[in-house]
């Protein structure tokens, strides 16, 4: 019958489903040119990691070079190892501030989404509006704040001031009104269960997948800031990675010698979180709404 | 959900938040307004226990400020390069995002993770890495475009891709989400209208995306006005960068090299008022979107 093979094709052409559906050259060819422009420098690291000091300026661009084990011992000898210590730096800043952040954010959601109670609205307005405060008004008195208690070059700075996060909240809000019903809540309550039982067994479980999200996108945030260690931190064994480099690339732009150092030292810092991330892929979500429908 | 009957139990929940909120929000954003109007008032020769007073002098220093040629510089240029960054990572994450919701590409998947990667690039590296393809010892994009990457005029756009780079892939996760979560019944419509793919991209799904777009144009504005990360990272490899080239490198300057406390928290204070006037549609869109719940 006609009509239901028009059917079916316009069904097959509004689902993609069918391989024989014809696809655009031109949307094709334009999303690889964005991919090919958005994987290219990190390539290119990854090639000019590999090449001796004296490859990196003969040898062409696209060209393995036969340094890269060398170049890794030599960062990692640099001023005895404190490569190694941002990196343990970076990961104790991310992993313990993303970890405390995701826990505040998910049990502030929960109140959020699940209590009705006085205030409610004027606490969540107050919490999310925190993310329109620019880092800059906070960071310059947090350092004197915490050079006031004798704190402001030590790994608390860094850690402390990163773990309220509106963002988090805002996701962990949304997930936990979509994730748990309210029935579980009420039957759970009929059934004699304390509020701190409910969160933490109940409601919190149900969260598991909102939390990874927020916690990899808090993770990914430490991880990659700058300014406030930039600011809070002098001693270079508390850097994180993003202070080092910077410092590595001040103190060696000057000398082409050194700037295989900053290449590698510039690809060890991305590989963890790249690895992270197409690792995590199903995770990396910007909204939450639809969070309990799998 | 019953009444308010679960007591304080949701304020205990929202402790934690609450406490770090007051302690790294409220208090430096109170402690920068109090140094904001404050100056050191030098007496007889400057000698001697006394002769330097911290004395109040209301908006003097806000008056500065604004009066600051060299920071009306760096705002002409943050102004300049926003523009270029908004303009081009903006438009670049629709038309990516509009492109993998078309369902008429080949390798969305693999599109869609490449230009989503540069986001697990901290800044630092990112600058870095770029920096390094800008160099003329070692650039394989002079080959493709000849030109001074890190001239005096060209050094903005040098930047400004850095950021699109480092920006478009999240936009365009943002911006696709919310293209899923469109119901498809209404392109249904459309076709049978006689529609073409580009009209309906035009005419239905970019009005619908208009919430996201706004959501993704506030956050994009707060993090341009406050740009540090480029240019800073950029310096060591140029001399075109001032160490004031933008606002908020200013305050750094004044906060922690010429140790003027007082300037750099009034600056601090002008940023802050200028993206908090640029974004202020932003917390009615979360809201809207937050309330949804009901």
């Amino acid at each position: 019958m006609a009509g239901v093979t028009a059917a079916t094709a316009h069904r097959r052409r509004a689902h993609g489903a069918s391989a024989s559906r014809p696809w655009g050259v031109a949307p094709t060819a334009l999303l690889l040119l964005g991919a090919i422009y958005c994987l290219f420098p990190v390539f290119w690291v990854l090639i000019a990691a590999t090449k001796s000091p004296g490859e990196l300026f003969s040898t062409s661009t696209l060209s393995f070079g036969t340094g890269f084990f060398d170049n890794v011992a030599e960062l990692f000898a640099y001023r005895d190892g404190v490569f190694w210590l941002w990196a343990a730096n970076t990961l104790i800043y991310a992993g313990g501030g993303a970890l405390l952040s995701t826990a505040v954010s998910a049990v502030s959601g929960y109140a959020l989404a699940k209590y009705r109670f006085p205030g409610r609205n004027a606490i969540f307005n107050l919490l999310i509006g925190g993310i329109l405060v620019p880092a800059v008004v906070l960071a310059i008195p947090q350092y004197l704040l915490f050079s006031e208690i004798g704190l402001a070059d030590s790994h608390w700075a860094v850690l402390l001031p990163q773990i309220l996060h509106p963002y988090g909240i805002y996701l962990a809000r949304v997930y936990a009104a979509a994730a748990i019903p309210d029935s579980l809540l009420e039957a759970g309550r009929i059934d004699g269960a304390g509020e701190w039982h409910l969160m933490s067994r109940v409601a919190l479980p149900l969260m598991v997948p909102g939390m990874v999200t927020i916690f990899l996108f808090q993770f990914v945030a430490i991880w990659n800031n700058f300014l406030l260690p930039f600011i809070m931190l002098g001693d270079d064994g508390k850097f994180p990675l993003t202070v080092g480099l910077y410092t590595l690339l001040a103190a060696g732009a000057n000398q082409p010698a050194l700037y295989n150092l900053i290449l590698t030292g510039a690809l060890l810092s991305i590989v963890p979180l790249i690895a992270l991330f197409l690792t995590m892929q199903r995770y990396w979500k910007t909204d939450l709404s639809s969070g309990a429908v799998k | 959900m019953k009444r308010s009957a679960r007591g304080a139990w949701p304020y205990l929940f929202l402790t934690p938040a609450i406490v770090l909120f007051t302690l790294f929000l409220a208090v430096p954003i109170a402690y920068t307004v109090y140094l904001a109007m404050r100056r050191t008032r030098v007496s007889g020769l400057g000698l001697g226990k006394g002769a330097r007073r911290e004395v109040f002098v209301g908006f003097d220093n806000f008056a500065a400020a604004l009066a600051d040629a060299e920071l009306w510089q760096g705002w002409l240029r943050v102004l300049g390069y926003g523009a270029l960054v908004l303009g081009v990572m903006l438009g670049l994450a629709l038309l990516f995002a509009l492109l993998l919701d078309s369902a008429r590409v080949r390798l969305a998947r693999f599109s869609r993770i490449a230009i989503f990667l540069p986001y697990a690039v901290p800044g630092v590296a990112a600058t870095l890495l770029w920096g390094f393809l800008y160099l003329p010892s070692l650039s394989p994009i002079r080959a493709v475009l000849d030109v001074d990457y890190l001239g005096a005029t060209t050094v903005t756009y040098s930047m400004a891709n850095v950021a699109v780079w480092g920006g478009v892939g999240f936009n365009m996760l943002v911006l696709y989400t919310a293209l899923r979560a469109i119901p498809r019944d209404l392109y249904e419509a459309a076709r049978l209208d006689g529609a073409s793919e580009v009209q309906i991209a035009l005419r239905v799904k970019i009005p619908m995306l208009t919430p996201a777009i706004v959501l993704t144009t506030v956050f994009s504005i707060i993090a341009t006005i406050q740009v540090f990360t480029e240019p800073t990272a950029l310096r060591p490899l140029t001399n075109t960068i001032s160490s004031t080239w933008s606002p908020l490198m200013k305050v750094y300057r004044d906060a922690f090299v010429t140790g003027d406390l007082y300037s750099a928290a009034a600056t601090s204070i002008v940023i802050a008022a200028i993206s908090l006037v640029l974004s202020f549609g932003f917390l009615r869109v979360v809201r809207d979107r937050a309330f949804r719940e009901g």
